[in-house]
């Protein structure tokens, strides 16, 4: 289980520092700094870095928990990114900078590669908040091996972009750049790094998808239609329901990700099922979720001045990433086929 | 985020990893020895499984040894229970018992029926049916019109009750039972559990065959049928209170999402171990929400060890367990290959078997227990919506 105080510290810092306009301005282009400031005082972004290496030094679960309130509040930083970048140094014990972070590349098939003399080259796409980020933490190839590596974004070449989510999502070119530090980090792969980073997006969106339902709860019963709330009607409660089913699935099937990896690593057969299985309930349940909350917010939910789409955007841009539901379908389902009928029921239970 | 129903996860502890072991060792040779076929047979003995079963430890698992337990906890019963469910074997002598009847008990029976009738529901010896169910009281559970009317040392039972699964072979129903007229402040004051014996004179039970053309449902009539007061089962004319603890129970189990999980394994079987990319993916869709639900009724198992009735949550997971085994046969049907005259080993039809038979039981599996429609309102008062 997740430390209570950092959630709850989380939990404030949110609340005080990200409102609807802080989300708005972002999209615009306003760095929140306040919020930002916030949370690097409070050590939460380098949640999954240990002490020795300049983080907080706390439990894996606790980062997960980090992100789902994040997701509540759309909250329109790179806390994932940073958690994620500090994580990966980790792996290959280098040490995380302070400031904002992010990781490249996004894509399995990401394909950059670093020089004997340290110096990089490639293109990664979709990289998000990379305009944002003082460092971004690579996965790459040297002599033909895996490695990590820190570079300072300034001087890169960074085309902006904006995904789905509203926020930045950019093209980063190494050509030319010197890592900062390299570090062999075994059995870590672009792959790999997607595991953990789908389990991080599922948490957010998990969170996201609890705000809408807080969200549709409330409208529903505040607006009133034919004399009395929109609530009180049966065809509402039973979509309602169906979002709350949907909200609490999504939930479940991200803690599953979350703790598979806490308690096997991303080089873990029990994790990639345990990823496969969230990012696509998540998935589908986000399609389901927003779908419903739209309908319960009429119109109103419908125009930019609303903050419902800050949630549901972000959902619809992040089902997206790092697999999408077809993707890790397939994925699982291949796993199972290959184990044949009578292990199926096994597979469900294993690590329980 | 008020709105939002906790699934808190359950980390199962390492004598639930050893029990799993030896309830699969104890199916795997119930199986070879013919007692039961995974692929549903029709000739399996039902009572004979309980017995076993029941000299294993594992019905009534979780209440006090005084009463035949064994004082173990939910989450040993959930798996006990998910891996019967699994290997489809045949539960329903015990089953009904087990999951409801007997906890009802437990919670509200006099001593002197608990000391009798508990222990030979852990043997396996009994088996019971609930009469909820009445020709005008179907989801209006509370407008039960069945009448119990005071007499001389317990009551005379007057009325039918219908839907009754397994009234044919069980020895004792719960009922729900009229003794007062509801209240104009509230409707669902006046009704009284009891602990019928189905062998008392003035019971008469009917089959009514359903669509599989299998005898599981009855209709059960009763005519001046005595109960003794021993068998008031909790307080007279407050049933409902005791209803919701009764429900949580019911609403969460395994059998709420695994009841056509065999045509998935068959369908594994057809597929091989090199699917196309649509089965890949239709299969691992399936295995998701179903991996996904299993977390779920998990979670209200813990919730249920911790001593909370966590309604709302339970009618959560039967609400979509049951739409998922619902629609799992039709997705099932449409992922499978075709299979023609060329097919290397088309005189196997375990395949075919599972999805008819799945395909059959699909319809009652949002109805019974409590339909969608109820589920619905329910968790929408759990959203504060009602």
């Amino acid at each position: 289980m997740p430390d209570s105080i950092i959630v709850d510290t989380a939990t404030k810092i949110f609340q005080d520092l990200c409102e609807a306009d802080t989300v708005n301005k972002a999209e615009k282009g306003e760095w929140p700094s306040a919020l930002w400031d916030a949370l690097e005082e409070s050590f939460l972004p380098l949640t999954w870095v240990p002490d020795d290496l300049g983080g907080a030094g706390a439990e894996i679960a606790d980062g997960f928990a980090v992100l789902r309130v994040a997701g509540r509040f759309a909250a329109p930083v790179p806390i994932a990114e940073t958690l994620l970048a500090g994580w990966l140094l980790a792996q290959a014990r280098i040490e995380s900078p302070r400031g904002p972070m992010t990781i490249a590349p996004v894509h399995e098939d990401g394909n950059i590669t670093i020089g004997g003399d340290n110096k990089l080259s490639g293109r990664a796409r979709n990289v998000p908040f990379a305009r944002n980020a003082a460092h971004i933490a690579v996965v790459a190839t040297q002599r033909g091996e895996h490695v990590v590596a820190l570079v300072e974004a300034k001087g890169l070449a960074i085309s902006p972009g904006v995904g789905l989510s509203g926020e930045p999502r950019d093209v980063v070119t190494f050509d030319g750049a010197t890592a900062k530090a390299v570090g062999v980090a075994p059995g870590l792969d672009p792959a790999r790094l997607t595991l953990i980073a789908a389990a991080a997006r599922a948490q957010q969106m998990a969170g996201a998808l609890e705000r809408i339902l807080d969200q549709s709860v409330q409208f529903s019963l505040d607006r009133v239609q034919f004399g009395r709330p929109i609530a009180k009607f049966q065809a509402v409660q039973q979509n309602l329901a169906n979002l709350a089913g949907e909200v609490a699935a999504a939930g479940a099937a991200a803690d599953g990700a979350a703790e598979a990896i806490a308690a096997h690593g991303v080089a873990s057969d029990i994790t990639a099922a345990e990823v496969a299985i969230a990012k696509l309930r998540v998935g589908d349940a986000a399609g389901n979720g927003a779908a419903i909350a739209h309908q319960v917010h009429g119109a109103m939910g419908f125009t930019y001045e609303h903050t419902l789409h800050h949630s549901t955007r972000r959902l619809w841009g992040w089902r997206e990433e790092f697999g999408n539901e077809t993707l890790w379908a397939e994925r699982l389902g291949r796993m199972v086929a290959a184990r044949g009928a009578d292990a199926l029921w096994p597979f469900v239970t294993q690590g329980s | 985020m008020a709105n939002t129903f906790q699934f808190d996860p359950v980390e199962l502890p390492p004598e639930c990893k050893e029990l799993r072991k030896e309830v699969r060792a104890f199916l795997k040779q119930e199986i070879d020895a013919g007692t039961f076929s995974p692929g549903g047979g029709r000739n399996e003995n039902a009572a004979l499984f309980a017995r076993k079963v029941g000299a294993k430890g594992w019905i009534g698992m979780t209440w006090p040894k005084q009463y035949g337990g064994q004082g173990r906890s939910q989450l040993e019963r959930y798996v006990v229970t998910e891996e019967m469910l699994a290997h489809r074997a045949p539960t329903r002598h015990y089953s009904t018992a087990d999951r409801q009847s007997g906890p009802v008990l437990l919670r509200y029976g006099q001593e002197e029926v608990k000391k009798n009738i508990l222990p030979r529901i852990c043997s396996g010896e009994l088996c019971f049916c609930i009469g909820l169910s009445e020709p005008n009281s179907g989801s209006d559970v509370f407008a039960a019109s069945t009448r119990a009317t005071k007499t001389d040392g317990g009551w005379l039972v007057n009325g039918r009750k219908i839907w009754t699964s397994n009234a044919h072979n069980a020895d004792y129903m719960i009922g729900l039972l009229r003794t007062s007229n509801p209240t104009p402040e509230n409707r669902r004051h006046g009704l009284t559990q009891f602990l019928i014996a189905m062998k008392s004179p003035g019971i008469t039970i009917r089959p009514i065959i359903n669509l599989t053309g299998l005898h599981d449902f009855n209709e059960v009539v009763f005519d001046d049928v005595f109960v003794p007061d021993l068998h008031m089962i909790g307080e007279v004319d407050m049933a409902w209170k005791q209803a919701s603890a009764e429900l949580a129970y019911e609403r969460s189990g395994p059998d709420r999402w695994l009841e056509t999980f065999q045509s998935l394994v068959e369908l594994v079987r057809v597929v091989g171990p090199e699917p196309s990319e649509r089965q890949a993916e239709g299969i691992g869709r399936e295995v998701a929400h179903l991996a996904t639900l299993r977390r779920m009724s998990l979670s209200v198992a813990g919730m249920l060890q911790a001593g909370h009735s966590p309604a709302a949550e339970a009618s959560v997971v039967k609400d979509l367990g049951t739409n998922f085994e619902q629609a799992l046969p039709n997705k099932v049907r449409l992922m499978a290959p075709v299979r023609g005259d060329s097919a290397p080993d088309s005189n196997d039809d375990r395949f075919e078997q599972a999805l008819n038979y799945t395909t059959l039981i699909a319809p009652k599996l949002t109805i019974q227990g409590g339909t969608r429609e109820i589920l619905r309102g329910i968790i929408a008062r759990g959203l504060g919506l009602r």
